[in-house]
């Protein structure tokens, strides 16, 4: 049983907390509503998202007009997807130098490659982009525990800015994250050995999964010489 | 009764009349020197001095445990640093450094100091040099990590007149600020002195190993800047041109040569220990007449400079404190190590065929290997402190089956037998359990044999070495192996390796490209060179490519300069426990892919030079970005 002792020890403290809770009210004016405009979309060549490795090619987002500059990071997924929550406004969009498996498209002198984006509401804006090598008609298959890839290469750039293949890689991991640093088997051709760019095939032979798992998920990426970032095609859950 | 009260009253209003209030209330403060008395004797310019000698900049330090391991080089052992080991490399912002308030009360020393009448004339000019030397080696500190800054040379002042923009400076070229630092080092090598004892301040010699590191540095940017083509700005803040190599390469020997020489003080390789480890091991906590170390950064016991180093890496088992072994050195920095017979294997576990190899005493795995090994990593059968470090993984039963324990020395009972005993190390390596050798190694360079370095109310006041005398002979060696002069480099290579074990000596056709820097990642481990000598030889982004790394891949092209080294790796060691077998209380090794290590790290080429802050350049828009960035 409660002594009234105690009863008025735990009346002090529920006044206590009451009279905390009316300090910490927030005032509705000091606080900023949060933004909620989302502007996404692709990275595309002739509207074809390009796939890159996950968490290593991003877009600059700049908002000037608010004294100073800082750029908004916007990443972009390995499907080739990015997506960012802003506020309303005036937004120019670049890619970081050098960044990416492709060449940005250069409008006119004075813009360059930047992209002007007016945000009023949700926004879809692709994002049009020149690739050096394109991955088409990826065709995963598997069994025995191994994945087999056929592919063709597009040399999408083909003038002075033209860059060779240092290799292609079938990459195969338990789970869809599928990169250079998150895989259980990778197979490499080098890209002197690349004879036929139509023609392409890479098999991988997976090694014991613990757990035991019945499928793995693959993807093949493409090395540019010189170019940091790979190009890679979808990721595609194979049948062991 | 009234009056009594009233007389003390007017009295004391009498006496607290006071005279003169200027000279009452306007009295100098006891507790500050004024500008005037600073520079009036030899000892406050020091210690002024001393400030600016304190605030130093090294990206690796024993201040700070983790900025000497790094880059695979180690695992860290602590259960806050597994996320090194989780992503997949490096924010373009690591390694930032911008401190021009640094470098404005340098500006602002040297203009009182060169104003300054009551000094010495002798002592004038030391104070200038040293103060030079710590500015041109924060231009140094800044040039390796941001590429060109701009150049201030002079206290600048802000006159609150609404336009800030005379004080906006741009960017220097790398090549310039490299100049700059050259220059500097001539400027004041004669007016430092030649004196090996000295080791705290700046002497000739330190002036000198500065500028030969500059240039090398330089020289290696020149040449090997035309592989990464990305890695430059054509208005040359980044990038040197390729046709200034050789004029870098010359001077980096010339002032290399001028220690060699003896010219700067007699400086020689430290010889004093007949057992080869524990002599390289000595370099660096031994402060009685060292010969070979030129420029420290000193700690002091009961000083109140003093770090914890020793704490934080000490062997778990038996340690002073209840922490320790954070740094683990990995597989691939310890098959690194070349065998006596100047050539690379890895360590040998298993023979041709597979089968596992048995070794009497755990250590023996390690026989017959470059000394710098024991002196630089910790082994498996090694003692510090005189104890025996506690490092074994488990038993390995009759039928292949592992017997371990999950906590620091366990203990199970063996089949056949009734009583319970140990079977893990007490110092593991136990996966992903803190301060336990989970690599299979700890790290001995730096750590402290003196008793009380690993408690936390001594502390330990071993040096950090900045420059030395090895790193001036390997200066000197990559120097004219580049110019063409192979036998000098073998030469001064062959000293260093000799001082290690590797008696036979290398030709001059030995000294190739990957030879120097594998010299360079063995003799100046976790140093903090691994990083710069990374970059300035481009090799960084090809080391650390981003793929993860395999069993068979870590034995591949050991002592390739651009071998994969994107994950650390450990050795675990097992005891046989087979009483029927001849293999009975005999150790085998495993090679082991440690779970706490998921990523393979990614070196970009945005992070050759670090990223400048938004806020440098919203304060000042003549500051153009890093390539890449």
């Amino acid at each position: 049983m409660f002594k009234r002792k105690d009863i008025m020890k735990i009346r002090f403290q529920l006044f206590s907390l009451l009279a905390l809770s009316v300090v910490f009210t927030s005032c509705e004016k000091d606080n900023f509503t949060a933004p909620k405009s989302v502007l996404s979309g692709n990275v595309v060549y002739k509207g074809e998202p390009i796939g890159v490795e996950y968490d290593q090619v991003r877009l600059q987002l700049w908002q000037p007009g608010f004294g100073k500059l800082a750029a908004i990071d916007a990443p972009v997924s390995q499907t080739g997807s990015y997506s960012a929550v802003l506020f309303d406004g005036n937004y120019k969009m670049v890619f970081p130098k050098g960044r990416g498996p492709f060449m940005t498209i250069q409008k006119d002198a004075s813009a360059k490659d930047t992209l002007y984006v007016k945000l009023a509401g949700n926004q879809q804006l692709d994002v049009e982009v020149l690739p050096y090598y394109m991955i088409r008609n990826a065709q995963f298959s598997g069994g025995e525990s191994k994945v087999n890839v056929a592919l063709k290469l597009e040399k999408i750039i083909t003038d002075v800015n033209a860059k060779a293949i240092e290799r292609v890689s079938l990459y195969v991991n338990k789970t869809e994250f599928v990169a250079r640093a998150t895989n259980i088997v990778v197979t490499d051709v080098a890209g002197a050995d690349v004879k036929d760019l139509n023609s392409i095939n890479l098999t991988a032979t997976v090694p014991a999964i613990t757990p035991t798992q019945k499928y793995v998920f693959a993807r093949v990426g493409v090395k540019i010489k010189d170019v940091e970032d790979m190009v890679f095609s979808p990721v595609q859950k194979v049948q062991l | 009764m009234k009056k009594i009260f009233y007389i003390p009253v007017f009295l004391m209003l009498l006496l607290s009349w006071s005279c003169n209030d200027d000279a009452f209330l306007d009295r100098p403060p006891t507790s500050i020197l004024s500008e005037e008395q600073i520079w009036l004797d030899d000892s406050q310019v020091l210690s002024l001095l001393g400030n600016l000698y304190n605030r130093y900049y090294d990206i690796g330090t024993v201040k700070d445990w983790p900025s000497l391991g790094g880059f695979n080089e180690a695992f860290f052992s602590n259960a806050g640093s597994y996320g090194d080991f989780q992503n997949s490399g490096w924010n373009l912002d690591s390694w930032r450094t911008w401190d021009y308030t640094y470098i404005r009360e340098i500006n602002l020393f040297i203009q009182k100091c060169t104003a300054a009448d009551k000094l010495s004339a002798a002592s004038k000019d030391r104070f200038l040099a040293e103060a030079r030397f710590l500015r041109a080696s924060y231009y140094f500190e800044l040039v390796k990590r941001m590429g060109g800054v701009p150049l201030i040379l002079e206290p600048l002042t802000y006159d609150f007149g609404g336009d800030p923009s005379y004080l906006q400076q741009p960017r220097a070229k790398e090549s310039e600020i490299y100049d700059f630092i050259i220059s500097e080092a001539e400027a004041i090598k004669s007016k430092l002195p030649a004196n090996a004892t000295e080791k705290s301040r700046v002497t000739m010699a330190a002036a000198l190993a500065m500028e030969a590191r500059a240039a090398i540095y330089a020289a290696s940017i020149a040449k090997y800047g035309v592989n990464t083509p990305q890695v430059t700005l054509t208005s040359g803040e980044v990038g040197i041109p390729a046709t200034m190599a050789t004029g870098y390469y010359t001077k980096a020997l010339a002032a290399a040569k001028e220690i060699i020489s003896g010219k700067a003080g007699a400086y020689a390789l430290y010889t004093k220990k007949p057992d080869l480890s524990e002599n390289f091991a000595s370099i660096f906590y031994d402060k009685a007449n060292n010969s070979e170390v030129i420029f420290v950064d000193d700690f002091k016991l009961k000083s109140g400079k003093v770090h914890g180093f020793t704490i934080s890496n000490q062997p778990r088992y038996g340690a002073e404190e209840e922490e320790g072994g954070r740094i683990n050195p990995s597989l691939n920095f310890v098959e690194a190590f070349e065998k006596l017979d100047n050539t690379f294997a890895p360590i040998p576990t298993t023979n041709a065929a597979g089968t596992p190899l048995y070794y009497t005493n755990q250590v023996d795995i390690f026989a017959g290997r470059d000394a710098r090994l024991a002196g630089t990593v910790m082994l498996p059968g090694t003692s510090f402190k005189g104890r025996a470090v506690d490092i074994w993984a488990g038993f390995q039963l009759a039928n292949g089956t592992i017997l371990s324990g999950d906590d620091r020395g366990a203990q199970k009972t063996l089949p056949g037998k009734t009583v319970p005993e140990q079977v893990v190390g007490f110092d593991g390596p136990i996966d992903g359990f803190e301060f336990t050798a989970q690599s299979g190694f700890y790290l001995r360079k730096y750590l402290d044999p003196v008793v009380g370095s690993g408690q936390r109310g001594v502390q330990s006041e071993v040096w950090f070495v900045r420059y030395r005398y090895a790193e001036v002979l390997l200066n000197a060696a990559e120097a004219a192996f580049e110019l063409g002069q192979t036998a000098d480099a073998a030469g001064y290579m062959n000293q260093v390796r000799a001082r290690a074990g590797l008696v036979t000596p290398l030709k001059a056709s030995d000294v190739t490209f990957d030879r120097i820097v594998h010299e360079r990642r063995v003799e100046l481990a976790f140093e903090g060179h691994y990083l710069y000598d990374m970059k300035r030889w481009r090799i960084a982004h090809l080391i650390m490519d981003g793929n993860a790394i395999n069993a068979a891949d870590l034995s591949k092209d050991l002592g390739k300069a651009t071998k994969r080294n994107t994950q650390p790796w450990g050795l675990w060691s097992y005891k046989i426990y087979d009483p029927a077998s001849q293999n009975n209380g005999k150790w085998i090794y495993k090679v082991i892919r440690l779970s706490r290590v998921t990523g393979a790290d990614r070196f970009q080429f945005g992070n050759y030079y670090t990223s400048i802050a938004d806020e440098v350049i919203n304060n000042n828009p003549k500051i153009v970005r890093n390539p890449n960035q």
